[in-house]
C-alpha cells in the first residue's frame, strides 16, 4: 500500500513529473478540443505551480472577477477531483463556436449555454485524464462534471479548501490555449488520500 | 474618511471606526463577524476548514472555525472588547458545485463550517444573531464598525444587510 505524501513533500523531482503529467494532459485536452471545433489550436507549455492555498483565489485575476469553473470527479484507481477554469470571455468564445454563433455574442449564460460548457468540461477534463490514464497504467474514471459562474475566489474556495486539509499549498497547471482561439484555461487536479503516491509510483518515481 | 480592511483567506483581523473589514469572495469559506457595540470594537475572520484537531498540518491558527474564533474574540478582548456584549454573524458555506458521489469529501465542506462556527459560538456563549450561509453562491461581505451590520453581496442578486 501507497504511503500518503504530503504536496509538502512533493521535491523538485516529483514537480518535473508532474510538469510532465500536466504537460500531456493538458496536450490531449487542446487536441480534443480543435477536434471538437475543426480549429488549429495552439498550446502554451504548461506553467506547474506550488501555490499557497491562501493566495489561490487571486490565482486568475482578480478575486471579485466572475470565471467559469467546471469541476469533476475523479474515481477508480485514484480518487479526487478536478477543475478546469476559464474567464467568462473564454467561456463565451468557445460556447459561441460551438454553437455556430456570432463571436462576439456576450449575453450572460443560458441553460442551453452551461449545458455546453459541461460538454466542453467533459472533453478537455476526458482527454485529460486519458492521457494520465495511458501515462500511469491507473484506470481514471471522470464522473459527470458541474459548472459554477461566480466570483473567482469564491470558486477557487473549492480546490483551496481541498488543498488546505492537507497541506498549505496547492499544485496548480496553467495552460493557454492559443492559436485562433485565445482561451487561457487552467487545469486543477486534487488527488485524495493516497492517489498522489499512487500516481508517483506507477510512474516509477521512487517515493 | 476610515479604510476598507481587507482580511484574505485564512485570515483575520479586528478594526475600530472610522475602519470597516472586508472579505471578498466567500465560498465554503465562512466569514464570521464578531461586533461589540459598546466599543465599537468589529472583528472578522475568514475560515476555510471547521476543526482544526482533524488535521495534521494546522500552524495557521486561522485557518479554522474552532481555533480562528477563539483568537479573534481573544484579540478583541485584547483590544478593549466586553466579551458579554460582543454578538456574532456568519455568512458564506455556500456549496459552489452540485457534485454528489463517495469520493468528494469536501464537498458538503460549507455546511461543516457553518455547523462548527455555530458550535464554537455557542461553546463561547456568544450569541448568534443574524446568518446568510448555504447556497450555492459566492458572497463578498462587508463589516461595518459603526453599528455592526454587516453587508453582503453576490453576483446577479441585490445586496443584502445582516
Amino acid at each position: 500500500m501507497a504511503e500518503n505524501i504530503s504536496i509538502e513533500e512533493i521535491n523538485d523531482k516529483y514537480l518535473d513529473v508532474l510538469r510532465e503529467i500536466g504537460n500531456i494532459g493538458a496536450g490531449n485536452a487542446t487536441t480534443a478540443i480543435a477536434n471538437m471545433l475543426s480549429l488549429k489550436v495552439d498550446m502554451s507549455v504548461p506553467m506547474v505551480e506550488l501555490t499557497p492555498v491562501e493566495k489561490i483565489g487571486g490565482i486568475i485575476g482578480s478575486e471579485e472577477e466572475i470565471i467559469v469553473g467546471i469541476m469533476l470527479g475523479v474515481t477508480t484507481d485514484i480518487e479526487g477531483s478536478m477543475m478546469f477554469l476559464m474567464n467568462t470571455d473564454s467561456a463565451h468564445h468557445l460556447v459561441n463556436r460551438l454553437m455556430m454563433r456570432d463571436p462576439d455574442y456576450m449575453e450572460d449564460f443560458d441553460e442551453m449555454d452551461l449545458s455546453a460548457i459541461k460538454e466542453i468540461g467533459n472533453i478537455i477534463a476526458g482527454a485529460y485524464l486519458n492521457a494520465l490514464s495511458g501515462l500511469t497504467n491507473l484506470t481514471i474514471s471522470p464522473t459527470i462534471p458541474f459548472v459554477a459562474v461566480d466570483m473567482a475566489a469564491a470558486i477557487l474556495s473549492v480546490p483551496a479548501i481541498q488543498f488546505g486539509m492537507v497541506g498549505d499549498n496547492a499544485l496548480i497547471i496553467k495552460t493557454e490555449i492559443g492559436g485562433d482561439l485565445g482561451v487561457e484555461g487552467y487545469f486543477i487536479l486534487m488527488p485524495e488520500g493516497e492517489s498522489y503516491a499512487k500516481i508517483l509510483t506507477s510512474l516509477g518515481v521512487p517515493i | 474618511m476610515g479604510q476598507m480592511i481587507k482580511v484574505g483567506m485564512a485570515d483575520l483581523n479586528i478594526c475600530k471606526p472610522p475602519d470597516n473589514l472586508t472579505t471578498i469572495g466567500l465560498g465554503s469559506c465562512i466569514g464570521i463577524a464578531l461586533y461589540d457595540p459598546s466599543t465599537k470594537i468589529t472583528g472578522l475572520a475568514h475560515i476555510m476548514l471547521p476543526d482544526s484537531t482533524a488535521i495534521r498540518n494546522n500552524s495557521n491558527i486561522a485557518k479554522f472555525a474552532d481555533t480562528g474564533i477563539q483568537k479573534l474574540l481573544d484579540d478583541m478582548i485584547k483590544a478593549g472588547a466586553n466579551k458579554a456584549r460582543i454578538t456574532a454573524k456568519i455568512a458564506g458555506g455556500a456549496k459552489m458545485f452540485e457534485i454528489s458521489g463517495s469520493n468528494t469529501s469536501s464537498i458538503n465542506i460549507g455546511e461543516k463550517n457553518a455547523a462548527a462556527c455555530r458550535a464554537k459560538l455557542k461553546e463561547l456563549g456568544i450569541r448568534l444573531v443574524a446568518e446568510d450561509c448555504g447556497l450555492n453562491y459566492g458572497r463578498t461581505v462587508e463589516l461595518y464598525s459603526e453599528d455592526g451590520r454587516y453587508l453582503i453581496k453576490a453576483v446577479g442578486k441585490s445586496e443584502k444587510s445582516i
